[in-house]
């Protein structure tokens, strides 16, 4: 009966609705020019003008910046120095740097490459072992890359997955169970065990699907909730034998899996690359299909970007949230199958660490697209490894990670607070303005 | 040929509701007879209403646990049908729903209670409810700060971070300063520093308002976690060994049997959650203050064009908002065990949320809906400690489960503030 | 108070919204403000207001510079502004929304008593409680005085759009305002409505206000400003007085010779396309023991046959939003709908879509385009899953690309590329998407609501015309409009609707009075209406200067109309 309004006010200037778009000259649609000289142009303009990459790139940058501030001053030894920084400025500064670099360097290491194995395959020892760190992270990256699909899907699709966690334990528990309860021939058994832990996440997300559709229940406080159920009821089931508990033992631990069911690595001795990740990787590649160029996922996208204009056209609101959430958590729950098989091989009360958490950020940071989740995922696989190393050899705890991985993703979510910084032209569509919703979607 | 169809409209649905439930209460009803009665142990439960060295005590209620569960099951099965059958009044709706939660809380109480080695030992009410508005006071400030911010039109999804950081400051600074007092302003203003942050994050850059609070809770159990490792554990005398808070009766009003050792006779915390309650209910509805908030959060560009600060409120209301859930947080330490552990916050701050949503946006309603969620969470305790027979994992998801069911289904849609969520720019 | 905008420059980018413009505005004077959409005049009003700063210029209140920064400093002036949208908070009480921002306080007297015949006020205690009496008493005072009837306590969200508008007069008077600020005020207004509206402007001007009148419609301008000004692509293009002639207005308008009528040949109806039987839409008003109640659709029965244009006339908010979303399945209603003989009131909306309707919804940006998808995508929101844009899941990229590019062609979409967002195309264009996709597949019916809403001149020629060669081409169409030209200029039938129900049919040669009487829900023939008849008639019956046909409003016949029948 009010507002008659068909979006911005007809009279304003045309298409003036965002003041800030700036002129679109060598932004994301104009194409590239031939030859060198178009390249440094582009790269200039690119770096000017803010596009994403550059935008992460330097997120990536200022998160680190501020991890070595935290880093820095934290540490007993430097906070002493710092006590009499007037009388040695020099060895207070000193003592921050070397605090800093030795953490940020056994980070480093620990994830990508340790110099020291380079000279040790000169001497003789393995050359596989240079790419160890690589394939750590790799290992790392794997549960992360299905986590981080899983919440990128449900974003898509106009959907807030915080439940990550709890579609991730519900494959694991389905994984577990096949895995020491039943018996099967070899491949056969790896492919039951993985499908039964997207089964079991897939159960877990149609869930909070179906509550949003039926009942409108907001995501974010239903997958939440059932975070905190399926952890409980984890540690339930691992408690109890008849269920998951190891026979003859009174922790939170099952069994390990048989054999059978265990991913194999693939290309013999080191450098190896574990079945998990390349399942990962399957997926993303299955992912991105679905969603640019299937049915399926032009719903989904549009369903996500409005879902009024979709329902005008015909589609189905509620049954493209049960859908996605219900796809959504099968691949969360895949990265617990996954994680179990190839890694852990048995499950504990805590096996689900941080994964579904992690999975958002991944997700953030790599804007919801199924590449850009892979990469992000082993760019934090690469802080996680690093910084288990980092912990072991400078006493630096490893939450360090968690909270440079926080800040990169904030810094990514608000680009606009990083052209300002670093005082960049602002682009039409760079960063991932996504756009704010309310409770409603 | 062409039939007259009835598809639902907006009036059946209505009717469904009514249905889902008296349903609901009937079945309730019916558990309480068949489980509680039926398979009930045979004995009697009693009741303590009053607490050992009571100035005036009141003598404990004793009755036969099958009996009382048939009883109060057919009385819930008669409100059912009165509820399915009459007209309905706001006041009826509410009034009912409480008997039967309450007639099933009892039966429960008893059956579990007669089954249990603990039978004998009285079931004291009057402590369960002292737990239950201990555990309901972080979910009350909480659910309050999200009104103020929500009312405004900000989302407010870090009042989980917010009472963990308020937890660790308090915490930290009544450990190295020891002084109790200073802890508590200290978890307060770190609870205010969130939702700065917040507002900076929301409002100036626009970002997702539920992604950034679901990023900034991430950040701080990140970060209390790291500081944890890195400082608390090392150095536990300075740094997390805060003492706590010591209760204060209210002379005369604590005296009062029941209802004086519920809530008059409690540490600092309560007396604060109360005055915040009023203040916050009285400020958002009776003050001009209010009015210009609650149109911030409905119509921001009509506030704008009165000449109302928008951004400014939106800020202020975060900040304060926040300051609230500080002291929320600041309880879970100093209010309570006293030191600080990893994540101590373990959700709470998204039931404060849900509080808040099944409570209208009101903070009468608010805490009405919080005090329901932290007796699930007191009750899970009592349970526990009485070794019923279901494992206390199962007893713990009790008021997770009860919030999935409250969002979900007894509320029906409920409506948000018009402009909540969405970033004001001057066109 | 005399106002004056000097040289005001405001730029959007490399758009110029307002182009060095000059306006003077005399106390007790009604200036008309005339421009079509997107010429500058709300980007105009909101720099005047405060809401946007000028690039340059400035303004002058009787002579002297003032400096408005914001809405605050605009109140301070005393000017007042009633926006196009009204700045109402719905679930605030009309005496809330007219007090926010210069709330009075509650003074709270402790202690106040008698005592033997000598009264003891108390002691202030002030506060910064909302005095919500004060508030009242205050709306009622000025709602008396110029005859704008409220009631204080009703909830904005009750309230039809006409009393929302006397409440955001309201709001600017208790304001002081001197200068008054209409934008498009008789977008949402019956012609009674508006009768009623010109009524207070007037008598506003006899007390020494000034009133800037905003509008794209022409007579309504004529008949209520002193003086009119010309706006076009930004810049002052004209000043008239109101004795000038429709067609002069309308070129400097629009900047050339505008065709005011579509050409079309007569109808030539086939068979029946839609049946629509008993379509009622519960909700609206429930029934309480003095009311009735009423439905937001009430038992709608009507029939459109191939190749015929069936306007339906009305204020927007009697219920004809919900008809065409019931039509589509969109909305749950009870009754009969049949598409060319085949029964579809149970069908979803894929189906109806399926079925051969094509629909164009009255919020394009809302509920027609997908603003961050690709023109490309945006055309085959209706039909992605089909061949030859898919088999089976999958999609045909090149065949999407293909089909996307010869629409663009088609209908002369002006975009950079098929890949370019549809939220940074001009309204106009959105709407050619949107047209292009509906109507580029092959339909039966086309149900049109309020197509050419906030479009430019150029844009509304286009989907007219082809609207017309629709029909032409054997398609039903049924449009949907609040602009009385629009549905005079394209109906070969008209239905009136009205708080739900069709109160009747008529022929595009109904005289205006009639259709207006109709549209306010009154009853043509009964003779309390007569006095309304005659205002509205004094509305849209002038003599002209020329004898060019005025757009579509009256026929030419001779001398005045009146109620016939």
């Amino acid at each position: 009966m009010t507002e008659d309004a068909s979006g911005p006010p007809a009279n304003t200037a045309p298409e003036a609705s965002t003041p800030a778009s700036g002129s679109t000259s060598g932004g994301p649609g104009t194409p590239p020019r031939r030859g060198l000289r178009g390249l440094d142009r582009e790269i200039i303009n690119s770096i000017t003008h803010g596009s994403p990459a550059v935008v992460t790139i330097l997120a990536i940058f200022l998160a680190l910046v501020i991890g070595a501030l935290i880093i820095a001053f934290s540490d007993t030894t430097v906070l002493h120095q710092f006590n009499s920084f007037f009388a040695a400025p020099g060895a207070a500064i000193s003592a921050a740097w070397h605090a800093v670099a030795d953490a940020y360097s056994a980070l480093f290491e620990g994830a990508i490459f340790n110099p020291h194995t380079v000279s040790a395959a000169f001497h003789g020892g393995s050359v596989g072992a240079i790419f160890y760190p690589l394939s750590e992270t790799a290992a790392q990256a794997t549960p992360l890359i299905l986590t981080g699909l899983s919440v990128a899907l449900a974003f898509r699709a106009g959907l807030f997955n915080i439940g990550a966690a709890s579609q991730w334990i519900g494959g694991a528990i389905v994984v577990t169970w096949l895995g020491f309860g039943v018996s099967l021939p070899p491949v056969i058994h790896v492919i039951v065990c993985l499908i039964g832990g997207f089964i079991g996440g897939a159960v877990l997300g149609w869930i909070v699907g179906d509550l949003k559709a039926r009942t409108g229940a907001h995501e974010v406080i239903v997958t939440i909730m059932l975070n905190y159920i399926m952890y409980n009821m984890l540690s339930y089931l691992l408690g109890t034998h008849a269920a998951l508990q190891q026979p003859g033992q009174s922790n939170l631990t099952s069994p390990n899996i048989a054999a059978n069911a265990q991913l194999p690595h693939v290309g013999g001795p080191p450098p190896q690359v574990g079945v998990g990740f390349l399942v990962a990787i399957a997926a993303a590649a299955g992912l991105w299909w679905l969603l640019e160029r299937s049915t399926i996922g032009f719903e989904f996208r549009t369903v996500g970007a409005n879902p009024s204009a979709a329902r005008t056209a015909g589609m189905s609101v509620p049954r493209t949230w049960v859908l996605a959430m219900l796809i959504a958590g099968g691949i969360a729950g895949l990265s617990g199958a996954v994680a179990i098989q190839g890694q852990f091989l048995s499950l504990n009360f805590q096996s689900y660490g941080t994964f579904g958490f992690d999975g958002i950020t991944v997700a953030l940071l790599g804007r919801a697209k199924p590449l850009g989740v892979v990469l992000a995922a082993l760019l934090f696989g690469a802080l996680n490894t690093g910084g288990t190393n980092m912990q072991a050899a400078t006493s630096v705890p490893v939450d360090i990670s968690k909270v440079i991985e926080g800040l990169i993703v904030l810094f990514v979510a608000a680009p606009m607070l990083i052209r300002l910084l670093f005082r960049l032209r602002s682009t039409h569509g760079g960063g991932m303005e996504a756009v704010a919703k309310g409770w409603n979607g | 040929m062409t039939a007259l169809a009835t598809v639902a409209s907006r009036a059946p649905v209505s009717v469904n509701r009514k249905w889902i439930a008296a349903g609901t209460m009937i079945a309730f009803g019916l558990i309480d007879i068949l489980i509680f009665g039926l398979f009930s142990h045979r004995g009697d439960v009693s009741y303590a209403l009053s607490l050992t060295g009571a100035k005036i005590n009141v003598p404990t209620v004793k009755v036969p646990a099958t009996q009382l569960a048939y009883v109060l099951g057919f009385a819930s099965i008669l409100i059912g049908i009165a509820r399915g059958t009459l007209p309905e009044s706001r006041a009826i709706k509410i009034l009912s729903i409480a008997a039967v939660l309450l007639f099933f809380v009892l039966s429960l109480l008893a059956w579990a209670d007669t089954g249990s080695w603990a039978n004998g030992i009285p079931v004291n009410v009057v402590v369960l409810l002292q737990n239950t508005l201990a555990t309901s006071i972080p979910l009350i400030l909480g659910a309050l700060a999200g009104c103020m911010g929500e009312r405004a039109g900000v989302i407010n999804i870090a009042i989980e971070g917010q009472l963990l950081l308020g937890a660790f400051t308090a915490a930290i600074v009544a450990s190295a300063v020891g002084v109790l007092w200073l802890g508590f302003i200290g978890g307060s203003l770190a609870g205010g520093l969130v939702g700065a942050v917040l507002g900076v994050f929301a409002i100036r850059f626009f970002v997702d308002q539920i992604i950034l609070g679901v990023v900034l809770n991430i950040l701080i159990s990140g970060l209390t976690g790291y500081l944890y490792d890195r400082l608390l554990v090392p150095n536990a005398n300075t740094y997390n060994s805060a003492s706590t808070f010591s209760t204060l009766k209210i002379p005369g009003l604590g005296d009062i049997p029941i209802i004086g050792p519920i809530f008059f006779d409690s540490t600092i915390f309560l007396y604060v959650t109360y005055a915040a309650i009023i203040a916050v209910q009285v400020g958002l509805f009776s003050t001009r203050w209010g009015l210009r908030v609650r149109a911030v959060g409905e119509h921001p560009t009509a506030a704008d064009t009165v000449g109302i600060k928008v951004l400014g409120i939106r800020y202020g209301n975060l900040i304060m908002g926040g300051m609230l859930a500080g002291i929320g947080g600041a309880y879970l330490t100093i209010g309570s065990v006293g030191t600080f552990s990893k994540d101590m916050s373990s959700g709470l701050g998204y039931i404060a949320l849900a509080a808040m949503i099944f409570g209208r946006w009101t903070p009468l309603g608010a805490t009405l809906a919080a005090l329901l969620f932290g007796f699930t969470g007191a009750l899970g305790s009592f349970l526990g400690s009485i070794t019923v027979p279901i494992s206390s994992y199962i007893l713990a998801m009790v008021p997770y489960v009860a919030t999935i069911i409250a969002v979900a289904g007894l509320v029906g849609r409920v409506r948000a503030p018009a402009a909540d969520g969405k970033p004001y720019m001057r066109a | 108070m005399e106002l004056e905008l000097r040289g005001i420059t405001k730029r959007f980018g490399s758009l110029v919204a307002n182009d060095h413009i000059d306006l003077t505005v005399q106390p007790g004077e009604i200036l008309g403000l005339l421009g079509e959409n997107g010429a500058g005049k709300t980007t105009l009003m909101n720099v005047l207001y405060g809401l946007a700063q000028p690039d340059s210029g400035e303004i002058r209140i009787d002579g002297k510079p003032v400096v408005i920064h914001s809405p605050k400093d605009a109140i301070n002036a005393k000017i007042g502004m009633v926006h196009q949208h009204f700045m109402l908070v719905p679930v605030f009480s009309v005496a809330e929304n007219v007090a926010l921002g210069v709330e009075h306080l509650r003074t709270i007297w402790l202690g106040r008593m008698t005592i033997g015949g000598r009264s003891f006020p108390g002691i202030p205690i002030p506060t910064t409680l909302f005095d919500r009496q004060r508030a009242r008493r205050q709306v009622r005072e000025l709602s008396e005085r110029y005859g704008l009837r409220v009631d204080p306590d009703a909830m904005i969200e009750d309230l039809p759009v006409g009393v929302q508008q006397r409440v955001e007069i309201i709001k600017a008077l208790l304001r002081q305002a001197n200068v008054l600020i209409l934008d498009e005020p008789t977008a949402v207004l019956t012609p009674g409505e508006t009768e009623d509206l010109f009524r207070v402007m007037r008598e506003l001007r006899e007390g020494g206000r000034s009133i800037v009148f905003i509008s794209h419609k022409l007579k309504e301008v004529q008949s209520i400003a002193d003086k009119i000004t010309v706006i076009r692509r930004g810049q002052v293009v004209g000043e008239r007085p109101p004795t000038a002639t429709d067609a002069e207005l309308a070129a400097l308008m629009v900047g050339r010779a505008v065709e005011l009528r579509v050409t079309k040949e007569e109808a030539t109806p086939g068979d029946v396309v839609l049946d629509v039987k008993n379509l009622t839409v519960s909700g609206g008003i429930l029934p309480t023991e003095t009311d009735p109640g009423r439905n937001v659709v009430d038992d709608v029965t009507f029939q459109v046959r191939a190749g015929e244009i069936l306007g339906i006339a009305g204020v927007q908010g009697n219920g004809q939003t919900e008809l065409c979303e019931a039509i589509m399945g969109l909305r749950p209603a009870m009754g009969a709908v049949h598409l060319a003989g085949r029964d579809v009131s149970y069908a979803t909306p894929r189906d109806r879509l399926r079925a051969g309707i094509a629909y164009i919804p009255e919020d394009r940006h809302e509920d027609g385009i997908v603003a961050d998808f690709s023109v490309a995508d945006n055309l085959i929101l209706d039909t992605y899953d089909r061949p030859p844009n898919a088999s089976g899941f999958a999609m045909n990229l090149p065949a999407i690309r293909k089909g996307a590019t010869s629409l663009v062609d088609e209908f002369d979409v002006r975009t950079s590329s098929i890949d370019t967002p549809v939220g940074t195309l001009s309204g106009g264009n959105q709407q050619k998407v949107i047209l292009a996709r509906e109507v580029g597949r092959k339909v039966r019916l086309l149900l049109a609501s309020q197509p050419t809403r906030g479009l430019d001149v150029g844009s509304i020629e286009f989907v007219h015309r082809r609207l017309v060669r629709e029909r032409d081409s054997g398609v039903a169409v049924i449009i949907v409009s609040s602009e009385l030209d629009e549905i005079y200029a394209l109906s070969d039938r008209i239905a009136v609707m009205y708080e739900g129900k069709i109160m009747a049919f008529r022929p595009p040669t109904v005289p205006v009075t009639e259709l207006g009487l109709l549209m306010a829900g009154a009853d043509p023939k009964a003779s309390d209406t007569e006095e309304l008849a005659e205002e509205v008639e004094a509305l849209y019956d002038r003599p002209q200067a020329d004898d060019e046909s005025p757009p579509g409003a009256d026929p030419p016949v001779d001398g005045p109309q009146r109620s016939s029948e």
